[in-house]
């Protein structure tokens, strides 16, 4: 997607097929021909990896659905003949629910990275909201994936995070009733959730189409966070960028095996192995760990609205990223303050996730309350003013240099 | 610098005090059960058949009096990786249940079991559960194993992750069954109709003490204490939980072995290409 194509298929059938629809050169220039900065590190892999979490979980999801059933009296029951009597069931659903978490996994890796090396900024800031938004339907996509299996944390994280609704002043009431299609978690909701986890995947698949044009137009960010000047600065993707993808991919998947082999169970809730069951409340309503940080932000304010409010805003200042760095350095490799401060709200992150998990009491609340404000300190107070005050250390002259040094 | 660097640092270790200040409060209300060993346990971890087959006398004779296993079939006692009973053996199990059923003029009869069914519910519905049991419908036991787990609490969860600690389950429900105490320890007011359990999360539990010494004989030769049943039935309920755990873990080896070696062949080409660039 880089200019046209001078891509020349040997094939007779393809020389014929490319002069009327050149695919095979859209792909030689996007995955082949484009060039890369040379200086990318493993960091940048995640990507890739990502692309191909997606694929996994679209293509087990896939079978999944063919054995299982959307009723509130009959999904428990399916998810557990498909663990119990499904040839290889137990292996799909421990893929496709571990295969969730690494999605969120490689996808915070994959924004801390882009945050830490000021990926978001001239000339990719639309390439960045592409991936709030992915961002936000993979939350979507993966909280109603979690309610599909109607356990007991399944229906009470669904009650829970749509009467978050019901704090809109006036109509919130309305609005959850209409999310729920009744007036209680049911059948109706059960069944809409599964419709839109079918769905919402796709959606996925077609903005992140729009995530790697964005990204081959304005070409990949990197380490020095300076522009490619010359050829000397970049290498084709194939063979340079797909074996180092291809490696490190193959490295995340042992991580993904150890989960879904060795402790499949290890990041889900054991009340999920109870039916739902409207009338027993469990002692802790707690969603899943990749939430976690925006549950604890919800529960450290003490009014329902302003929780909601925080909630949706700490996700959504995401978008507003490119603006509020008023840095020129892109990389946090030249600006020392930055740094600190990066690694600071990476641990307010982490914490605030740790909190989410806990009972909102005592100390708990104290500290998610310094975390919050952190988290947003940073993003509307800290960040706007490193970029008149902070002393960036002087960047390299080109990319070659950051890497081989001032004699190349 | 140096004074940006003592300010992060004041920093962080402050974040990282109000983080492990929390984790030392919370030593609170559930009592964690002894870790037990198990033969499923670790990556190599295979059920034992000879406990399966007791922890199964002890579920057929005494818990199946009040707990359902209704997504458990006769027939998966046969599977690989389980029990291991013969054909001949379950068809003689199952043909010992009553299942329900309706006759050719649509009357409710029974017949006796077939290898493909289900354990048979010992209560109509949850409502006689209930009514029979003082107003507590005894838990269903399909996948009790894995619906019972207890606070690990920071960091040992993380240490879980590598030593791959999945039997907090287990561990428990052989707790429960060891940890009655009559009479309760002085100053405990126990609700009408509860026994006090050590390990219970509030300690009063609707369960009377399932097994006694000497209740379920043994042909094998294991002692029949008390302790000795808790961990065979624990076991049994891991198995009926996750009767796939064996095919699951041998799989597992074989693919993380794959990897490894994948990694490493890719490893060594990634080198050999970027070997012109660097």
């Amino acid at each position: 997607m880089s200019g046209p194509s001078t891509y020349q298929p040997q094939n007779k059938i393809l020389q014929w097929l490319e002069k009327r629809l050149p695919i095979g050169g859209l792909v030689h220039s996007s995955f082949i021909a484009y060039p890369t900065p040379r200086n990318l590190n493993y960091w940048w892999t995640f990507g890739g990896i990502l692309s191909f979490m997606l694929g996994v979980q679209i293509i087990t999801g896939i079978v999944l659905a063919m054995h299982y059933t959307p009723q509130v009296t009959m999904a428990f029951n399916s998810v557990e003949g498909i663990m119990r009597d499904v040839n290889y069931g137990w292996l799909l659903r421990y893929v496709h629910a571990n295969g969730a978490a690494m999605f969120f996994l490689a996808a915070y890796v994959h924004m801390f990275r882009g945050i830490y090396y000021g990926s978001y900024k001239e000339p990719r800031e639309v390439l960045w909201i592409l991936g709030v938004i992915l961002y936000m339907l993979m939350m979507a996509t993966g909280f109603m994936g979690y309610v599909l299996v109607w356990g007991q944390m399944s229906f009470w994280a669904a009650t829970v995070i749509t009467n978050l609704f019901s704090a809109i002043p006036g109509v919130g009431d309305a609005i959850v009733t209409w999310l729920w299609g009744g007036y209680a978690v049911g059948n109706p909701t059960l069944n809409r959730f599964y419709s839109l986890h079918y769905l919402l995947p796709f959606v996925i698949a077609g903005v992140v189409v729009l995530h790697v044009w964005a990204l081959h137009v304005a070409g990949q960010n990197n380490p020095a966070g300076i522009e490619p000047q010359s050829d000397k600065d970049t290498v084709p993707f194939t063979p340079y960028a797909t074996i180092k993808d291809g490696f490190f991919m193959a490295v995340f998947c042992i991580l993904f095996a150890w989960f879904v082999f060795y402790i499949p169970n290890f990041l889900g809730h054991a009340d999920n192995y109870i039916p739902a069951n409207p009338a027993v409340t469990p002692a802790e309503i707690v969603p899943e760990w990749y939430y976690l940080p925006f549950y604890a932000i919800l529960r450290s304010i003490p009014d329902k609205l302003m929780g909601v409010i925080a909630l949706f805003a700490s996700i959504g200042i995401l978008a507003f990223l490119p603006w509020l760095d008023t840095s020129k350095v892109r990389s946090a490799r030249y600006r020392p303050l930055f740094k600190q401060f990066f690694w600071l709200w990476v641990i307010a992150c982490i914490g605030l996730g740790w909190l989410g998990s806990k009972p909102p009491e005592g100390i708990y609340v104290i500290v998610s309350r310094l975390f919050t404000f952190y988290y947003f300190a940073f993003f509307l107070i800290i960040l706007p003013l490193l970029g008149i005050f902070e002393k960036t250390k002087p960047l390299p002259n080109s990319i070659s240099e950051s890497v081989l040094g001032a004699k190349a | 610098m140096t004074m940006q660097r003592a300010i992060f640092a004041t920093v962080l270790a402050g974040s990282l005090l109000g983080l492990a200040a929390p984790a030392c409060a919370q030593m609170e209300a559930q009592v964690p059960p002894p870790r037990q060993t198990w033969s499923f346990a670790g990556p190599f971890g295979k059920y034992d058949e000879a406990q399966l087959q007791r922890g199964f006398k002890i579920y057929r004779e005494v818990c199946s009096s009040c707990h359902s296993m209704n997504l458990v079939s006769f027939r998966n006692l046969a599977e690989p990786g389980g029990p291991g009973f013969t054909e001949s053996q379950i068809a003689q199990i199952a043909a010992e249940y009553k299942i329900n059923t309706l006759d050719d003029q649509g009357n409710a009869t029974q017949r006796p079991g077939q290898p493909a069914d289900h354990f048979p519910p010992p209560f109509a519905n949850e409502l006689a559960a209930k009514a029979a049991n003082g107003g507590t419908a005894p838990p269903d036991m399909s996948t009790l194993a894995k619906a019972r787990t207890y606070q690990r609490g920071f960091p040992w969860f993380i240490f879980d992750m590598v030593t791959q600690y999945q039997e907090q389950g287990p561990d428990y429900i052989a707790a429960i069954v060891n940890g009655f105490r009559d009479p309760p320890p002085n100053g405990f007011q126990l609700p009408p109709g509860a026994h006090y359990n050590v390990y219970f999360p509030g300690h009063a539990i609707a369960m009377p003490p399932p097994l006694q010494a000497g209740q379920v004989k043994y042909d094998d030769g294991s002692p029949e204490t008390i302790e000795q049943y808790s961990k065979d039935i624990a076991a049994f309920l891991m198995w009926a939980a996750e009767p796939h755990l064996v095919q699951r873990k041998r799989i597992g080896f074989q693919v993380i072995i794959f990897l490894i070696v994948l990694s490493g062949l890719l490893y060594f080409t990634k080198k050999k290409v970027w070997s012109a660039v660097h």
